[in-house]
């Protein structure tokens, strides 16, 4: 008997082995030489190029739109999912169908397209701008491209949550006295949060990354709308190669962190779902609080 | 009912989500998906055939094409094996095997590019050597397609995981106990089994090709005829203030992203009428 006898599929070494080669070319390798490249830049003069002024604003438009871009998906992406899910209307299948558009129009599209909707000639700009608001070459402008790009996380990744609340929770803490918003409140709510939660961070580490849609509607003034990526092309551009590295090392080590939250939090989803005990006994809760 | 009430909200309320819903909807996704179209016929349906017709847009539809033939039977490969290992067998590392192959998600695309100009660029790490062998990747096609590769190599990949963890091995080990080899097993079993998933992937995968801007965009050099794909030619029109031409080929990349949602909404369809098939066939007494 061979001494694997246990594994009884073939193909695992040649699979594995195949799988970590790819990987190890076209990851590893490459990753690695970023952060050996940075390796040759101390400690201090990373900072020095993270903290320089104008990477700073760009940090702070960066996180700043992506942060609420994720939060204003966050809001209309939970009514999305609910009337996905509970609700019928006409059209409804093609509009579900529709939600995963930003996934599939290339970036530059959108964003030629968004720039061009809120230009001060634009369809939307030419009702938005004489109200004194002006969203195209603004921040602003940043946040609409970006939650556009990022529009389907929060609801794809509340449908199947919302699918799987069974109603009889609601029947019963409808039926111990709470209203439809206490039910919702104390019930739904809380066995929703923790996937509404995954896709407020899956938009989030999408849109810090995100280049094509935010230039053409960004303006690209230094300090004001200029984001990280494109400081870290235009670092590049002008041979600054280490501060390019630099910053994308830090955007790097961003990105990683935010997975590994992610993956954290997709598998306090998972827990969640496992156990239907904490929603039966929130309903019981949601009635207690009446009292 | 009383049950009805129970689990609905008061018409008022349903009418509010769905007024606020559907117009969030149409202004985020319907009137730019109107406007691209709209854009690209401002001037008439002549001027827009010609506008497809100039020979810069021809060759950046045909070099976008080419490396998404290209990318593409990588990422299938790569895709079914790293499946296969991870999904029916266990070993040590997995978790973190997973956690590198959703590494591109989190990447800036940006990010994605200048890694290869780390490596192939004339300051890079190969540079020298490259240079000395008169082999050029960066500002040239192969510098794309390996920046494409990077982007897209984990959607087919993250498709066939929980599809083929799911099925399970029993059907592969009662192929391979009866005496097939591992090809007839995978030619037989598997690939018939996965065969949707595998398409989904390949779906996805392609239009995060054929779209791909930002990393291109670092590796490409921008070189009209040679290194453009049509999203980078998208900008370079664009910025020359050629509405007419920029948004003649964004309707291009538009109507992919369309095809896409039908194909990838067909092959949802036909994935659960599978499971719901399967569910009936296996358990006919639960329903």
């Amino acid at each position: 008997m061979p001494a694997k006898s246990h594994r009884v599929l073939p193909g695992f070494g040649l699979a594995l082995g195949y799988t970590l080669v790819y990987l190890s070319l076209l990851i590893l390798l490459p990753l690695g030489g970023m952060i050996l490249k940075t390796a040759e830049l101390g400690f201090g003069q990373i900072m020095d190029i993270a903290l320089g002024e104008r990477s700073l604003a760009a940090f702070r438009v960066t996180f700043g739109a992506s942060l609420l871009a994720a939060m204003i998906n966050a809001f209309f992406g939970l009514i999305v999912a609910w009337i996905l899910v509970r609700y019928s209307f006409p059209g409804k299948r093609f509009i579900d169908a529709l939600v995963d558009l930003p996934f599939a129009l290339p970036t530059a599209v959108a964003g030629i397209t968004l720039a061009t909707l809120y230009a001060g000639n634009g369809w939307l700009g030419r009702w938005i701008e004489p109200l004194g608001f002006k969203v195209a070459y603004t921040p602003w402008g940043i946040v609409v491209a970006l939650t556009f790009v990022t529009l389907p996380f929060v609801v794809r990744t509340l449908q199947p949550v919302i699918e799987d609340i069974e109603t009889e929770v609601e029947e019963a803490a409808a039926s111990l006295g709470a209203s439809r918003w206490q039910t919702f409140a104390r019930v739904v709510f809380p066995a929703l949060f923790p996937a509404l939660l995954t896709g407020f961070a899956l938009a989030f580490a999408r849109a810090i990354g995100e280049f094509g849609s935010v230039i053409f509607i960004a303006g690209n003034i230094p300090l004001v709308s200029e984001i990280l990526p494109l400081l870290i092309i235009s670092k590049l551009e002008q041979y600054d190669v280490l501060g390019a590295t630099a910053l994308a090392t830090v955007m790097l080590a961003i990105s990683f962190v935010l997975l590994l939250s992610i993956n954290l939090l997709q598998w306090w989803t998972a827990n969640r779902h496992r156990n239907r005990e904490p929603l039966e006994a929130a309903a019981g809760k949601a009635a207690a609080g009446l009292q | 009912m009383k049950s009805n009430r129970a689990t609905q909200e008061p018409r008022w309320v349903r009418y509010a989500l769905l007024a606020t819903g559907l117009g969030f909807l149409f202004l985020f996704l319907g009137l730019p998906l109107v406007a691209v179209f709209a854009e690209a016929l401002a001037q008439g349906i002549p001027l827009y055939l010609e506008a497809l017709r100039e020979p810069d847009t021809r060759s950046a539809i045909w070099l976008t094409v080419l490396i998404a033939l290209v990318v593409l039977p990588f990422n299938i490969v790569f895709g079914v094996s790293a499946a296969w290992a991870i999904a029916k067998f266990d070993f040590k590392g997995k978790s973190l095997l997973i956690t590198l192959i959703d590494l591109p998600f989190a990447v800036s695309p940006v990010v994605a590019g200048l890694i290869f100009i780390l490596l192939f660029g004339a300051q890079g790490f190969f540079g020298n050597w490259l240079s000395s062998h008169e082999i050029k990747i960066i500002f040239a096609v192969p510098g794309m397609i390996l920046a494409t590769l990077f982007i897209t190599f984990p959607f087919i990949a993250r498709e066939l995981i929980p599809l083929m963890q799911a099925q399970g091995k029993e059907e592969e080990e009662a192929a391979v106990s009866l005496g097939a080899s591992g090809w007839q097993m995978f030619w037989r079993v598997t690939l018939p089994n996965i065969k949707w998933g595998l398409l989904y992937g390949v779906i996805l995968s392609n239009a995060r090709a054929m779209g791909e801007f930002g990393a291109v965009s670092v590796v490409s050099g921008h070189i009209r005829g040679e290194t453009n794909t049509l999203p980078l030619h998208v900008e370079i029109l664009y910025n020359e203030y050629n509405a007419i031409g920029a948004f003649a080929a964004a309707s291009i990349l538009a109507l992919l992203a369309l095809v896409t949602l039908v194909a990838k909404t067909t092959v949802e369809w036909r994935m659960k009428k599978e499971t719901e098939m399967l569910d009936s066939v296996l358990a006919p007494e639960k329903t």
